[in-house]
């Protein structure tokens, strides 16, 4: 009975969207009032009508309802509660209602934190997240119903793929998706005001904290998807440049470059045309991505179900939305004003620099990942495009665009002088260089990336310095005063800034000095690794919930002193009768010591993979301190002031 | 305006070959080995270790070589239709163990339903794996009279695909 109401609910919320669809927009172009005023009851009763719907699934996988298709392909009774609960994303029909949960989410946001807005532009927004709503729900009600029954229901559950029977999968879907999807709010804003043909300052100013959100949500959720990858794969490798991955990393791109063009767009009136068709590309290649995992064009470590059904249909639905409002750009933009005029060297143009390096390493991205395809459809040939395309391809790119970022700030809009810019910079570049050219020495070996890679991470720890100590001195007042006026948008983008410099440096020491050995180890055996030595207890069997075990003990030891304890484990998850390598990691700021498990030997020892990685997780600590960039932006002042302005006026009123 | 188009452009032509894209299978790996001899191997049967087999045995022959693992999920999906395609004796099949232990095979065999295979080759530690290019359980290869490998599937054997691709293959193979 609970699947069905959640099958019904959707039916509803089909319906609702439909209205949300069009009423609103129909209304917002003829003037109709009452039309208008439709928009928000529909998109708050449509998340209700998903929220059931998600609520009905996760009760069904929680009930162990194996008369459920989906829940029995994806479930198991011995699969522990949070992830049979997490489970309802862990298969294609299920990430569909997901995505479909999370839009209703950002819409009903949208209902509540639109007060400021134009009733015609808001009614056109909730307007557009309808029509996209619409695809989804019509997706799965017509070709992949996460309510479907299995008829006599299985008497127990296939399980959930092991690979994602992690802690990861309870939190990276939802935190990527919120990013992904979180992207259609600035799409529907753009597509909002080409409909209005009202491209102004204001709405960049509107639309910039809803990208900030969604592209905070987006850095966290690839984040948690690259420290997975890292801890559960048991290869040690951090980035696969997988079609998956990358399907996350262009919007991201994208998204990148979408905030900063919203920044030059609000303040300056510049780039008007250029940030719109950005906030399509954002969102468009966030359904691409759908796409690309759902359909099964391309093989990937992440790919699911593939049916060909389901692909047409997500293509019809990109050929309509991207289509729709590619066209839609081409129609409307070229009425757009131009914005105020920029010297040649100026922050407007080191903004736009970088905004088509982005661009164009989001392109070659897109480039590699549907090479393959694009060869097998030209009958050229089946080949596969791996991590030395992408890694020739974005470092030239990314290299200059990070030259650049660290310049950004520090150069005056509309017109900033180069004599000027060299004398502030010259000690942040000559210290940058020594570092570049000595520090490697120092740790043992210089290759030109570690070089390059140093370079550009001090670049940015040296120039991010400079500006906050220009920002500081400035005017007579004291450091104090001056430290509590900057607002924290500044902060915000400093520090995510900063987050790139440790990202780099991060990837540049892992590159450059990690360390790795395979050996054979018996019980007893030490086996020694950038000056640790690894000694081998042998192996005991564990029994989890819903597999077995062989763990392997490793006793570090530098020196003489015991420093951690690995314990890799080889799991064999019995339903589906799946290997899985655990990695046994002892994480540390400065370094990471990794082992996993690998064959058992004829004579009683074990292949064991060992790395020494230095500077791991600076990884992942440059892309959380990005994260919280983006969170201190939002928290800045002037989005709570102009709330409480507009509290107290109608208050007033 | 024309310069406003161009986003439009460039998407349709990318959605072209999205559209082609989706009648493609990307499973489908072309095997270097397509048209060359069956690398030869001599390893011990499963239910006897005292007797080995090789392929040379099944030159004159058309064959099917069935690379499993007891230890393979998806190997349980095509297994009642190797049941199926042995009772039909339409072409011998023969497998091929792959890194895997004795009791765990005989044991999955057991349990799958029973064995279908003519005889089946302990690839122990993966060696022969390797020459063959195995890259993901299950595989299968076709291999004719010559010795000559002529066609290979990665992933379960599909009722579709032995209906459409394999056993025409071997009608043709079989009448030359």
């Amino acid at each position: 009975m609970i699947p069905e109401i959640g099958h019904f609910a959707l039916i509803v919320a089909l319906l609702v969207a439909l209205v949300q669809g069009t009423f609103p927009i129909i209304g917002a172009a003829t003037g109709n009032v009452a039309w208008m005023a439709l928009a928000k009851p529909a998109a708050r009763a449509q998340f209700v009508l998903v929220a059931i719907a998600i609520g009905c699934l996760a009760y069904a996988f929680a009930a162990m309802d194996y008369s459920v298709l989906y829940v029995a392909s994806n479930s198991n009774s011995k699969l522990p509660l949070h992830y049979r609960v997490a489970a309802v994303w862990g298969g294609h029909e299920g990430s569909l209602l997901l995505w479909a949960f999370i839009l209703s989410v950002w819409t009903v946001a949208v209902t509540f934190f639109s007060r400021h807005l134009p009733d015609a532009m808001r009614a056109r927004i909730l307007g557009v997240m309808g029509l996209v709503s619409i695809g989804f729900l019509l997706f799965m009600l017509t070709v992949s119903n996460p309510f479907e029954r299995l008829i006599p229901g299985a008497m127990d559950g296939r399980d959930l793929n092991p690979l994602l029977q992690d802690p990861g999968m309870v939190f990276h879907p939802p935190m990527l998706y919120m990013g992904y999807v979180g992207f259609s709010v600035a799409f529907a804003f753009a597509i909002a005001a080409l409909l209005g043909g009202e491209l102004d300052a204001a709405w960049a100013r509107w639309s910039r904290p809803w990208t900030t959100l969604a592209w905070m949500f987006l850095t966290v959720g690839i984040m948690g998807g690259s420290n997975w990858a890292y801890y559960e794969l048991g290869w040690g490798g951090w980035w696969f440049w997988d079609a998956v991955e990358n399907a996350s990393f262009m919007p991201w791109l994208v998204g990148t470059a979408l905030i900063h063009s919203l920044a030059a767009t609000e303040k300056r009136g510049s780039f008007k045309a250029w940030t719109v068709l950005l906030a399509i590309c954002a969102f468009s290649l966030s359904l691409l991505g759908t796409f690309l995992v759902r359909s099964g064009v391309l093989t990937s470590v992440h790919a699911f179900a593939t049916d060909p059904q389901r692909g047409l249909f997500i293509l019809a639905f990109l050929v309509v939305v991207i289509g729709g409002s590619l066209a839609l750009f081409a129609w409307r933009a070229p009425r757009v004003g131009r914005g105020g005029a920029f010297d040649v060297l100026s922050r407007e143009s080191l903004l736009l620099a970088n905004n088509v390096l982005l661009v164009v390493a989001a392109g070659s991205v897109l480039l590699g990942t549907l090479y393959p395809l694009f060869l097998d459809a030209l009958g050229l040939g089946k080949i596969s495009v791996g991590p030395p395309y992408f890694d020739t391809v974005f470092v030239p790119l990314m290299a200059p665009a990070i030259f650049l970022m660290a310049v950004g700030p520090l150069a005056r809009w509309k017109k900033a002088e180069l004599p000027d810019l060299a004398i502030r910079l010259r000690w942040a570049f000559a210290v940058s260089l020594a570092t570049a050219l000595l520090l490697p020495l120092v740790l043992g070996h210089w290759t030109p990336m570690v070089g390059l890679g140093l370079f550009l991470a001090f670049w940015v720890f040296t120039a991010s310095a400079l500006s906050l100590r220009e920002r500081l001195s400035a005017g007579g007042q004291s450091v104090a005063v001056r430290l509590r006026s900057v607002p924290r948008a500044w902060w915000g983008m400093w520090l995510a800034h900063v987050g790139i410099g440790v990202f780099i440096l991060g990837v540049t020491v892992v590159k450059g000095f990690e360390t790795e050995t395979a050996v054979r180890m018996r019980a007893g055996d030490v086996t020694h690794l950038a000056g640790y030595a690894f000694a081998f207890d042998g192996v005991n069997e564990v029994q989890g919930p819903n597999y077995v075990a062989t763990q392997g003990r490793l006793r570090v030891s530098r020196d003489g002193r015991e420093v951690a304890v690995l314990a890799p484990q080889k799991r064999l998850y019995t339903v589906q009768n799946m290997p899985m390598t655990e990695a046994g990691i002892a994480a540390g700021v400065w370094s990471d010591l990794y082992a996993s498990l690998g064959e058992p030997l004829a004579d009683g020892g074990w292949s064991v993979r060992l790395y020494y990685k230095p500077m791991v997780n600076w990884i992942w600590g440059g892309c959380a301190l990005m994260a919280l960039g983006g969170f201190l932006a939002l928290s800045d002042r002037r989005y709570r002031l102009t709330r409480r302005c507009r509290a107290a006026g109608e208050n007033a009123a | 305006m024309k310069r406003f188009l161009l986003p439009l452009a460039v998407f349709f032509v990318l959605a072209g070959f999205l559209a082609v894209g989706l009648r493609l299978d990307p499973r489908e790996v072309p095997s270097p080995l397509i048209g060359k001899p069956a690398p030869p191997f001599t390893l011990p049967r499963l239910d006897d270790p005292q007797q080995s087999f090789s392929p040379r045995e099944m030159l004159g022959q058309v064959w099917l070589l069935n690379v499993w693992a007891s230890w393979c999920g998806a190997c349980r999906e095509e297994h009642p239709l190797l049941l199926e395609l042995s009772r039909s004796g339409a072409v011998p099949l023969y497998g091929m163990d792959y890194k895997d232990t004795r009791e765990d095979a005989t044991q999955w065999l057991k349990q799958g339903g029973g064995d279908p295979y003519r005889a089946t080759a302990m690839d122990l530690d993966g060696r022969v794996g390797i020459d063959y290019g195995v890259y993901g359980v299950p595989e299968t290869y076709l291999i004719d009279k010559a010795g000559i490998i002529r066609y290979k599937r990665i992933g379960p054997v599909t009722e579709q695909v032995l209906r459409e691709k394999i056993l025409p293959m071997v009608k043709e193979l079989q009448a030359k």
